[in-house]
């Protein structure tokens, strides 16, 4: 089912930085109805040191369908009153923004439920993948799926 | 002709981001196409040896290995995604 056109659904992949809190003004402004805001942010650890940078590819085109996708389940599902969703792509070093979810509802469950639900559908659909670029030079590797992330999104599926 | 991208190590694997291929008849499905392509090279073969864990798209939507490719215009395979 269509998400009501008011409800705003904001999707970016870019490989700029964003800014959470413009971020989050622009997509609540005006609507008196939201009574709770929860915001994700996903940062680049340096792994103890290890890592030097993350290279994240993307497909783009599925990129966007695919989060928009999961962004207006979200909001059909919690009736959210507005989500956002932007990911970055590129070469990301240690303390960098990767990922950010911003979701609106009236009350704290529904925006809580809405920012986890949408994280760990993105984290296993979105299609991403990071390389990672160590510290000491030696070879890069692509990061492996971790089967805590699709046990994560099936919690949802119950 | 049917359009191919490849994403992440299976793309490095392959050696190359995209192409266009001439897939023959019997390649009715994702499966199909994956034992196809284990056959035109070592390179296939490296990067498709673990068939179960390759995802697949069809026109940018996730599918099973099960599903028809018929009509489709860009087939998409990658390892399983990691990004969030």
């Amino acid at each position: 089912m269509a998400v009501s056109a008011e409800i705003p659904v904001v999707v970016r992949v870019q490989r700029a930085d964003f800014d959470a809190a413009a971020e989050t003004a622009a997509l609540t402004a005006r609507n008196r109805q939201i009574g709770a805001i929860v915001t994700f942010t996903g940062l680049c650890r340096d792994e103890g040191g290890s890592l030097a940078a993350l290279e994240l590819e993307h497909y783009p085109g599925m990129a966007e369908a695919e989060i928009r996708r999961i962004c207006e389940a979200a909001v059909e599902r919690f009736s959210l009153q507005g989500i956002a969703a932007i990911h970055r792509f590129g070469r990301m070093e240690p303390g960098e923004n990767i990922v950010l979810v911003i979701a609106a509802a009236p009350h704290r469950h529904a925006a809580f439920d809405g920012a986890s639900f949408v994280m760990d559908y993105l984290k296993t659909s979105a299609p991403f993948w990071k390389k990672e670029h160590r510290a000491d030079g030696s070879e890069s590797g692509w990061v492996d799926a971790k089967d805590a992330d699709d046990r994560a999104r099936e919690k949802w599926q119950r | 002709m049917t359009r191919l991208v490849y994403f992440a190590w299976v793309r490095e694997r392959i050696g190359r981001e995209e192409e266009e291929l001439e897939l023959p008849g019997h390649v009715k499905t994702a499966a199909d196409l994956l034992k196809h392509l284990k056959t035109l090279g070592e390179e296939y073969e490296v990067a498709l040896e673990h068939e179960n864990v390759i995802r697949v798209a069809i026109d940018q939507e996730h599918v099973e290995h099960g599903e028809s490719i018929e009509g489709a215009r860009e087939i998409a395979l990658f390892p399983p995604m990691t990004g969030g």
